[in-house]
C-alpha cells in the first residue's frame, strides 16, 4: 500500500473500564475508499468516530495508542480538534441537516470558517451540491427547509454540506442504512466518484455495498481488527478463518 | 473536476496547532460564571436576611462587630422609653439618614472599647439626638443599653405575646411558631391525602386520554395566584364555613388552612404523580400477573414503591405552606393567639413580616427580629429541601437498585 | 386481602359482585372522587370570581384610575405598573436564566460537583418562600445596593435606597429564574444529539454549535419560560409587599426610581385595608377577575407550546 493517509498504532478504547477497541494497527490509503465491515457492535463505527475525535464528546472515553494522519498523531495535546473536523469530515448514518433552509445547510461550514462573501458562498454551495450531485434536483428551492426533503436527498445534502468545507478525508457512518435501494446506489456511486479528490472511509454492514464501493476493506470482530486488505483479496481469499465465516453468512 | 474551492490544506503539525480562541474562552467562562451566581444568590439570599437580624446576636458578647444598626434601634428603643411624644420626631430622622448608619464600624468599635461599665445606668431624659455632641455620647449609651435590650428580646422569643410595638415591647416566637403549625397541619391534612389519591387515580387508574385531560386542570391550580387563592377564602370561604361551623372569628386557622391546601395541592399532586409513574412498568406487571386487581396493585405495589417521592412531595408541600404569605395574611384573622383551637385566629410567620415590616422602621429591634423569623423561614425550607433531595433519592436508588 | 373465588366450571369467569370486586370499585372511586372534588373546587373558585367580578368588569374599569379613595374608578395604574413590573423582571430574569440552562445542559459535565451544586441552588431557589425574597430585596437591593448608589453617586441624599420598580423587579426576577431556567433546559434537551454532532463535524467549535444550532432550537423554550415567569411575576404579591408596591398613585411611575401599584397588591389592601370593604367587593372581584385572567391565559399559552415542544422531542 502506497500513498498512506492514516495510520493507526495500538489504538485501544475505553468506554470507563470497558475496553472497546484493542490494539488497533492498520493503514490506510489516500484517495481510496476504505470500508470497515463487521456485525454490529464490533468497534467498527467507535473506531471511525476516533478518526475524528468526535469520541471526545462522550465524558468516559480513554483512547491510548497513536492515531498519525500524514504523519501526525491527531490525539497529541497539542492539536486542535476543532482544526482535525475541518479537515476530516463526517457523513452520519441517521441524516442529520440542520432545520434551516438547504442554501444555510450548505453555507453553514463555511461561515463559520469566516467566509462572509455572498458570492463566494453562493460558488461553494452550489460546487458543493453538484459534487454531491443533487444539483440538479435542488437549484430551484435552495430556500426551502431542509426537512422537507426526502431521505435519500437529506443525506446527499449531507454529504454535500460535508464536502462544503474541503475537507480532505470523509468519514461515513453507514450512510445508506436508512434508505432505499434506489437512494442507496446513489450514494453509492457518489461515493465512487468522490475518492477521485478525497481519502473515503467508509462502515457499512452490509457486505454487497463494502464489495461494490470499496478499495480496501478492514473486518473488525469484538472490538479487534481481524483483517484488513484489497477488497478483491478479503472477499475472495481472506486469510483469517473469522473473516470467512462472516462474508460467507456463518455468522453475524 | 474544476474545483474552486480553496486548495486542499495538508495535515501539519502547524496546520494542526492548537488554537487559543478568545471567544470560546470567554463564552465558557461567562457561561459558567452566570451559572455560578445562582449559587451565590442563595449565599446572598441567606446572608443579607441573616444580616438585618445581627443585632440580636450582639448581647452578652464584648465583640468589636457592632455595626450602627444597632446604633439607630438604640435610638429607636429609648424613644420608646423616653417621652413617648419624641417618637415622631426620632422617626423621620433615623429614617433620612442611613447612609450614615452604614458608615465604617471603626468609629463605633472604637466608641465600645471606650465604654465603661459606669455608663449603664446612666439616665437619658438629658440626652438630645439633635445635638453633635450629645450624639456620640448616646451612641455609647445605648450600645450597651442594647446589649441588654438584645438579651431582652430574646428572653421574651419563648413568651406567648407578640406585642412588637409597645412600651415594652415582647417577641413571643411561640404564639407565632404555634400558629404557623397549627395552619401547616390543617393544611397538609386536607391537601395531602387528596392529592396523593388525585395522583394515584391519574397515574394507575385513569386511561390516558382522561389523563391528559386531568392533568394539566389540577397544575391549572398551581398557576393561581395565591392573593388570588386569599381572596377568595376570605371572602368566600370563611362565610361559607362559619355558616356551617358557627364559630366566632370568622377568619381562622382553618380557613387558612384550607386556603393553602389548595395552594398545597399542585405541588404535592405534581410530584407524587412522577414518583408514581417513575415505578417500572415491571413492577405493576409483575403484580398483575400474580392476580392481584388494579387496586391492589396500587396500594400494595406502586404506591409503596413511590413512597420516597411522595414523602418529598409532602414535604414540599409543607415548605410552600410553611411560607406562604399572602394567603396567611388574608385568612387566618392574624391575631398571635396561642391556643390549640382550630377555628381560632393565628398568625403565622410569614404573614408577621409580611403585614409589619413596612411598619417598621430600618434597624429597630422590631426590624431585627422580623429579618430573625426570615432566617428562620429560609433555614426551615433550605432544609426541607435538602431532605426531599438527598434523602429521597438515596432511597429510590436504594430501592429500584438494589445499591 | 381474601380472594374472591368463583365456582364455576369456567375459571376465567368474571367474578363481578363479589366482596373483593366493591372493594376495588370503593378504592378506584375514592381516587376519582379526589381528582373531582379538586377539579371542582378549582371551577367553584373560577365561577364565582367570574360571577361576581362581571359586574364591574369593563373597558372603562381597565383603563381608567382610581377615584373617590380608591372606592370608585377602575385599575389602569394597577395593570401599567404590574407590566412594567413584569417586564423590567423579564430583562433580568430571562437571559440569565437562559444562560445557565445552557450551562447545564451543554457545559456542565457529568458528575460535575459544581453543576450538582448549581442545581441543587436552582431547586433551593425554587421552594424558598416568596417572602423571604421580598426580606432580601429589603436587605440587598434597597438598603445595600440602593443606599450604597446614593451614597456614591448622591451624595447620600436618598433616592435609590428607598423601594422602587426597580428594586421590585429584580427581587420578582430572583423569584421567576427558576421557572425560565426549568423552561429553557427541558427544550434544550429535546434538540438531537445529531444536529450538534453535524455541527461539531463541520469543524464548528463549541460555542459556535450553541449560537447557531443549540440556541435557535431553544427559542421556543425561552419563550414559554418567559410566559411562565411573566405569568407567575403577575400573581406574586409577598416579594413587592416592601420592595415597591405602593397603596395608591394618582400617577403613572416614570422612572425605574419611581414606586408602583400591581394588581395582585391592589387585591390585598382593598380587600384587608380599604376604607370600606363591603362596598367596593365588586371592585374587589373585578380586580381579581383580570388579575385570574392574566395568569391563566398566560399559562394557557405556555403549556400549549410546551406541549408542542415535548411532541417534537418524541
Amino acid at each position: 500500500m502506497r500513498d498512506i493517509k492514516i495510520e493507526v498504532k495500538d489504538l485501544s478504547l475505553y468506554y470507563g473500564d470497558k475496553k472497546a477497541l484493542k490494539e488497533i494497527s492498520m493503514q490506510i490509503p489516500a484517495n481510496k475508499v476504505t470500508a470497515l465491515i463487521g456485525p454490529s457492535g464490533c468497534g467498527k463505527s467507535t473506531f471511525l468516530r476516533c478518526i475524528n475525535r468526535m469520541n471526545d464528546l462522550i465524558p468516559s472515553v480513554k483512547i491510548t495508542g497513536e492515531m498519525l494522519v500524514e504523519g501526525v498523531d491527531i490525539y497529541n495535546k497539542d492539536v486542535d480538534v476543532v482544526n482535525i473536523r475541518k479537515k476530516i469530515g463526517m457523513v452520519f448514518q441517521k441524516s442529520n441537516p440542520f432545520p434551516k433552509s438547504i442554501y444555510e445547510n450548505i453555507a453553514y461550514g463555511p461561515k463559520i470558517n469566516g467566509i462572509k462573501d455572498k458570492a463566494q458562498l453562493n460558488e461553494i454551495v452550489e460546487t458543493s451540491l453538484r459534487q454531491a450531485a443533487i444539483w440538479d434536483e435542488l437549484k430551484d428551492r435552495l430556500d426551502d427547509s431542509a426537512m422537507g426533503l426526502s431521505g435519500g436527498q437529506q443525506q446527499r445534502l449531507c454529504i454535500a454540506r460535508t464536502l462544503a468545507v474541503s475537507p480532505d478525508i470523509i468519514l461515513m457512518d453507514e450512510p445508506a442504512s436508512a434508505l432505499d435501494p434506489i437512494s442507496t446506489s446513489k450514494i453509492e456511486e457518489l461515493v465512487h466518484e468522490l475518492k477521485e479528490q478525497y481519502t473515503i472511509i467508509i462502515v457499512t454492514h452490509n457486505m454487497q455495498q463494502a464489495a461494490r464501493t470499496s478499495d480496501y476493506t478492514a473486518f473488525f470482530y469484538l472490538g479487534e481488527l481481524i483483517e484488513i486488505g484489497k477488497t478483491n483479496t478479503i472477499f475472495t481469499k481472506p486469510e483469517q478463518k473469522q473473516t470467512e465465516d462472516y462474508i460467507t453468512g456463518r455468522f453475524g | 473536476m474544476n474545483s474552486p474551492l480553496p486548495s486542499k490544506q495538508i495535515f501539519t503539525k502547524e496546520s494542526l496547532k492548537k488554537q487559543f480562541r478568545l471567544s470560546e474562552f470567554l463564552a465558557e467562562k461567562v457561561i459558567s460564571f452566570v451559572a455560578f451566581l445562582s449559587i451565590a444568590i442563595i449565599f446572598l439570599i441567606f446572608i443579607f436576611v441573616f444580616k438585618e437580624s445581627m443585632p440580636l446576636f450582639s448581647f452578652g458578647k464584648k465583640d468589636k462587630v457592632k455595626t450602627e444598626i444597632q446604633t439607630t434601634s438604640d435610638v429607636k428603643v429609648e424613644s420608646y422609653e423616653g417621652a413617648e411624644t419624641s417618637t415622631e420626631e426620632i422617626q423621620p430622622e433615623t429614617y433620612g439618614a442611613p447612609t450614615e448608619d452604614l458608615n465604617p464600624v471603626t468609629q463605633e468599635t472604637q466608641t465600645s472599647e471606650e465604654l465603661e461599665p459606669d455608663t449603664y445606668g446612666a439616665p437619658t431624659e438629658d440626652l438630645n439626638p439633635e445635638t453633635a455632641t450629645g450624639k456620640e455620647v448616646i451612641i455609647d449609651e445605648k450600645a450597651t443599653e442594647n446589649k441588654e435590650g438584645a438579651d431582652r428580646t430574646w428572653s421574651t422569643f419563648f413568651s406567648t405575646e407578640w406585642v412588637p410595638v409597645s412600651d415594652n415591647p415582647r417577641f413571643g416566637l411561640l404564639a407565632l411558631l404555634v400558629g404557623t403549625l397549627k395552619v401547616t397541619i390543617i393544611a397538609i391534612l386536607i391537601a395531602g391525602p387528596l392529592a396523593i389519591l388525585a395522583a394515584v387515580y391519574t397515574s394507575c387508574f385513569a386511561s390516558n386520554r382522561r389523563k391528559e385531560i386531568i392533568k394539566p386542570i389540577i397544575e391549572m391550580l398551581a398557576a393561581f395566584p395565591s392573593v388570588v387563592i386569599g381572596f377568595f377564602a376570605m371572602m368566600v370561604l370563611a362565610t361559607f364555613f362559619q355558616d356551617i361551623f358557627g364559630y366566632d372569628s370568622r377568619l381562622n386557622a382553618f380557613i387558612g388552612g384550607v386556603a393553602m391546601a389548595l395552594a398545597a395541592i399542585p405541588i404535592i399532586y405534581t410530584i407524587s404523580e412522577d414518583a408514581l409513574s417513575a415505578v417500572p412498568k415491571t413492577f405493576t406487571e409483575a403484580s398483575l400477573a400474580l392476580g392481584a386487581s388494579k387496586a391492589q396493585t396500587a396500594f400494595f405495589v406502586i404506591l409503596p414503591a413511590a413512597t420516597p417521592g411522595i414523602f418529598a412531595a409532602i414535604l414540599l408541600g409543607i415548605g410552600r405552606v410553611f411560607g406562604e404569605t399572602m394567603i396567611a395574611l388574608m385568612a387566618t384573622g392574624n391575631a398571635a393567639l396561642l391556643s390549640a383551637n382550630p377555628f381560632e385566629s393565628v398568625r403565622t410567620f410569614a404573614a408577621t413580616i409580611g403585614s409589619e415590616m413596612a411598619e417598621t422602621v430600618f434597624g429597630e429591634t422590631h426590624y431585627s427580629v422580623l429579618f430573625f423569623i426570615g432566617s428562620l423561614l429560609f433555614i426551615f425550607s433550605f432544609i426541607l429541601n435538602a431532605v426531599a433531595e438527598f434523602y429521597v433519592k438515596g432511597k429510590l436508588i436504594k430501592k429500584f437498585q438494589g445499591k | 386481602m381474601e380472594k374472591a373465588i368463583s365456582v364455576s366450571e369456567n375459571p376465567f369467569y368474571k367474578t363481578k359482585k363479589t366482596g373483593g370486586n366493591i372493594k376495588e370499585n370503593a378504592v378506584v372511586g375514592l381516587t376519582q372522587i379526589a381528582v373531582l372534588l379538586i377539579i371542582a373546587i378549582l371551577f367553584i373558585i373560577l365561577g364565582i370570581i367570574i360571577y361576581q367580578g362581571r359586574e364591574k368588569f369593563s373597558w372603562e374599569f381597565i383603563s381608567s384610575f382610581p377615584t373617590d379613595g380608591m372606592t370608585k374608578g377602575g385599575i389602569f395604574p394597577a395593570l401599567i405598573g404590574t407590566f412594567i413590573l413584569v417586564i423590567v423582571m423579564s430583562i433580568a430574569a430571562v437571559p440569565f436564566g437562559t444562560i445557565t440552562a445552557i450551562y447545564l445542559t451543554e457545559y456542565a459535565k457529568e458528575n460535575s460537583k459544581f453543576a450538582a451544586a448549581v442545581r441543587f441552588s436552582i431547586r433551593t431557589l425554587a421552594v424558598v418562600p416568596s417572602i423571604i425574597f421580598g426580606l432580601f430585596g429589603l436587605g440587598f437591593f434597597i438598603q445595600f445596593v440602593g443606599t450604597g448608589m446614593d451614597s456614591a453617586f448622591n451624595d447620600g441624599e436618598l433616592h435609590w435606597g428607598q423601594p422602587n420598580i426597580l428594586w421590585a423587579s429584580l427581587t420578582m426576577a430572583l423569584l421567576t429564574l427558576p421557572v425560565i431556567i426549568v423552561s429553557v433546559e427541558e427544550s434544550l434537551k429535546t434538540i438531537p444529539r445529531e444536529l450538534r454532532e453535524a455541527s461539531l463535524a463541520l469543524g464548528a467549535t463549541k460555542w459556535q454549535t450553541i449560537k447557531k444550532v443549540v440556541f435557535p432550537g431553544s427559542i421556543s423554550g425561552i419563550m414559554t419560560g418567559t410566559i411562565l415567569a411573566v405569568s407567575r411575576g403577575a400573581g406574586e404579591v409577598a416579594p413587592i409587599l416592601f420592595t415597591g408596591a405602593a397603596y395608591y398613585l394618582a400617577t403613572l411611575p416614570e422612572s425605574l426610581s419611581d414606586q408602583f401599584m400591581n394588581l395582585g397588591y391592589h387585591v390585598y389592601i382593598m380587600s384587608t385595608q380599604s376604607s370600606d370593604v363591603e362596598k367596593t367587593m365588586p371592585i374587589q372581584f373585578a380586580t381579581t377577575l383580570v388579575l385570574l385572567i392574566l395568569t391563566l391565559s398566560l399559562n394557557l399559552v405556555a403549556v400549549i407550546i410546551r406541549s408542542r415542544i415535548r411532541r417534537r422531542a418524541k
